[in-house]
């Protein structure tokens, strides 16, 4: 998959201002950027669903703009709503999308089977998709993008609303697709999701690329996770700030001291350490992962939505 | 083509599932009519007159049935704007089914459904004492025109649905309701003040409907306007301008959702 300088301009604003991009097959790419960044523009480009303004790009080996149907012959999307029929069963929708990728009716439920065996829905095949929890309705969903077995696979905000214990089911399946060679570009407002499931992942500011990388190198160019220290009194913050070392920020309303911190447990296990000795009862420590804010503030020096 | 067919079809059963597993949709559907009938037909029925005189369930009923097919494009927009909103719409475009397959099976699923409502409102009708006095062929004739009437609204429902969310396509009945009351379904635009009975005349529904007297020979023809006396023409040109119309709209703004 490949773009270049793309351009999408909605109502005067541009939504994709030289947009590019590359992704090998059979790698994960994460599209990771705030609402508005134009995460969604860029997939509904590339699935074919929107025409571009400029720049060019690639699917699977073919140009969307000129070879639109060859692309959808070799794409799949899953878009941010669930797109799976509440009143048909779990088999229906999926011999129902087998039918309408050309599959004879024999295939088709024979592929329905074969799916609800792989997304794990065999027990619940026969049920109308109305009584399935949102994990289950993903899975689905993308049970149903599997029919022909695409080389490519976009998802769009696949998680976003789901509950933690449904994300990982969700994340169990985009993994094991990929295990058997589908290309994904996934886009995502978590970074921990991007952190789990992509090879690269690439953040997207105002239509732009801002950075890219493998997880570990942009949580290098980050610092990684944060350890935050939270005391009783204000008299302690000096104490822990020179504890936690240079850059470390105090909230001084909230008794708070934050720095970043590049082995988690070893630095949770020092700082903990150096503050018994200080004499310090901290309230509370704990690691945390930067919040894709931070993120945006480290790379792109500005606040989410916000151009300086 | 021959994936056209099938895909057609696939579609329209989604539709037709629905209708049997949710039959409270179809029921609600069938109650407004078949109440309307008995209210106009039994309640305020002996206070109607009909111009040029004859029995007010007689002229009733063609009127129902303008009535309850117009509705239908309420019907078409509200499932067209859903699935657009649901995503579904942009699953079949990113699909390589065939793109007249979406709109095909939306027209046959909504054709079915009205087909049953005018079977349904037809037995409640010959029920209350309404009948068919020009044969059968030309009784079925007239159906057949109702549903011409119904196919090109799908086209009209297909174009407004891409246009509108579901929220205002539910609201779609405040503007149907008296569309299809301007007309002469349920009374005589001989009877309205002069300009809303020039509405009355030239609304397509009226040349469905009057044409649909005629054909049941049913009382209420004629009058004086050129609409009037030309309805089993017009009733065949409104729809077909419709579809002239809201087809190639329908189709520019299917491709419009990729700009």
């Amino acid at each position: 998959m490949l773009a270049e300088g793309l351009r999408k301009t909605f109502a005067g604003k541009p939504a994709l201002d030289g947009f590019d991009l590359a992704v090998p097959a059979g790698t994960v790419c994460g599209l990771l950027g705030p609402n508005g960044a134009g995460k969604t523009t860029a997939v509904r480009i590339l699935a074919t669903l929107l025409r571009l303004d400029g720049g060019r790009a690639e699917v699977a080996g073919f140009d969307v703009a000129r070879e639109a149907p060859k692309v959808r012959g070799q794409v799949a999307l899953n878009g941010q709503q669930s797109t799976v029929d509440d009143v048909l069963t779990g088999r229906e929708n999926l011999v129902m999308w087998g039918r309408l990728y050309h599959l004879s009716r024999r295939q088709a439920a024979a592929r329905a089977d074969e799916l609800l065996e792989q997304f794990g829905l065999t027990d619940a095949a026969d049920r109308r998709v109305k009584h399935y929890s949102g994990g289950m309705r993903r899975r689905l969903d993308l049970a149903s993008s599997f029919i022909t077995r695409p080389s490519v696979l976009f998802l769009d905000e696949p998680t976003t609303g789901l509950d933690p214990r449904n994300r990982g089911e969700v994340w169990r399946e985009v993994k094991r697709v990929v295990a058997e060679g589908t290309t994904v570009l996934l886009t995502t407002q978590y970074l921990d999701e991007a952190d789990q499931l992509a090879d690269r992942i690439v953040v997207l500011d105002s239509g732009r690329v801002a950075a890219q990388g493998t997880p570990d190198e942009l949580k290098s160019k980050l610092g990684g996770d944060r350890i935050e220290v939270v005391v009783r009194t204000s008299e302690e913050l000096p104490v822990v700030r020179d504890v936690l070392g240079p850059g470390a920020e105090v909230d001084s309303d909230g008794f708070r001291v934050s720095a970043a911190v590049a082995d988690r447990v070893a630095a949770l296990t020092r700082v903990t350490s150096a503050l018994a000795a200080c004499g310090v009862e901290a309230e509370d420590i704990a690691l945390r992962r930067p919040t894709l804010d931070e993120v945006f503030l480290a790379i792109t020096g500005h606040k989410a939505g916000v151009r300086a | 083509m021959r994936y056209a067919v099938i895909d057609s079809w696939v579609v329209a059963r989604r539709d037709l599932i629905h209708w049997l597993r949710e039959p409270v949709r179809v029921f609600a559907n069938l109650a407004y009519p078949i109440i309307s009938v008995l209210i106009f037909g039994l309640v305020f029925g002996s206070a109607m007159n009909v111009f040029g005189g004859g029995d007010y369930i007689e002229f009733l009923l063609p009127g129902m049935f303008g009535q309850t097919i117009a509705f239908g494009v309420g019907s078409t927009l509200l499932m067209v704007s859903m699935d657009a909103e649901r995503g579904v719409t942009d699953r079949f475009r990113a699909s390589p089914m065939s793109q007249t397959g979406v709109v095909a099976g939306r027209s046959i699923a909504d054709l079915v459904n009205s087909s049953l409502e005018l079977l349904v409102l037809a037995l409640c009708g010959l029920a209350i004492g309404w009948s068919w006095h020009g044969g059968l062929p030309n009784a079925l004739l007239a159906f057949a025109l109702f549903l011409w009437l119904r196919f090109a609204l799908v086209w009209v429902g297909i174009y407004l649905g891409l246009l509108v969310k579901p929220a205002a396509a539910q609201a779609s009945w405040m503007f149907l309701f008296p569309l299809t009351m301007f007309a002469n379904t349920f009374v005589s635009p001989e009877l309205m003040p002069g300009w809303l009975r020039a509405v009355s005349e030239w609304n397509p529904l009226s040349s469905t409907v009057a044409a649909a007297r005629e054909l049941f020979g049913n009382p209420g023809v004629g009058g004086d306007s050129w609409a009037a006396q030309h309805s089993l023409l017009l009733a065949v040109l409104w729809p077909a301008v419709f579809v002239a119309v809201f087809w190639p709209l329908s189709v520019l703004r299917y491709r419009d959702l990729s700009s």
